[in-house]
């Protein structure tokens, strides 16, 4: 299998994903822990990706979004953005709407 | 490895010329930036495709040799 081929298909099976500097649990950059703080405050179920384990998948995640930043975050298989892009779709309360819309729960739909 | 905050302002406005572009130096350490960049070619894009023109712009330097932009984009408001 290809690593756009294994990108591909972590991105199928799990609804929520993100691709990160370090775990969910020990984040190692400021920008992939902003957007862990953001999911675990919503309540949603994710799948964590350390792109430091794997150089393939760290370059490969860049070439198959055309993004050249980790954090990633997928949901329903799509791209949604990166650290900023999060950030400001939580802040604006988006974030919430387009993962209840695709039909990921979320447990907190107040804004921070 | 760093890169002057003027030249991130030139690239982005050699692709966006009518882009109004603020740059602030974060850590003061020629690495760590915020970039708010407003540009008339955003209409109608998403914040993602908005992201990646300005990404284009800095022609393979972010992520590189420019680790932290942080980035705010829109169009103007009319």
């Amino acid at each position: 299998m290809s690593i756009q081929d294994t990108i591909s298909n972590e991105i199928a099976t799990n609804d929520v994903v993100l691709f990160m500097k370090g775990t969910p649990q020990f984040p190692m950059c400021g920008f992939s822990g902003q957007v862990v703080q953001i999911l675990d405050y919503l309540g949603v179920p994710y799948k964590g990706i350390n792109v430091l384990e794997n150089d393939q998948i760290r370059q490969g995640i860049k070439d198959f979004s055309n993004w050249p930043t980790i954090p990633q975050l997928y949901v329903k298989g799509e791209f949604v953005g990166g650290c900023d892009i999060v950030r400001e779709m939580f802040q604006a309360g988006e974030l919430q709407t387009h993962l209840t819309e695709k039909g990921v729960p979320v447990k907190a739909a107040a804004k921070a | 490895m760093a890169m002057d905050a003027r030249d991130i302002e030139r690239l982005i406005k050699e692709a966006l010329p009518d882009a109004t572009v603020e740059i602030r130096d974060l850590a003061g350490d020629g690495d760590h930036y915020a970039a708010t960049v407003v540009s008339s070619a955003f209409r109608g894009r998403t914040r993602v495709q908005q992201h990646q023109m300005v990404y284009a712009a800095l022609k393979g330097n972010m992520g590189g040799v420019l680790h932290a932009l942080a980035l705010t984009t829109s169009a103007p408001q009319d």
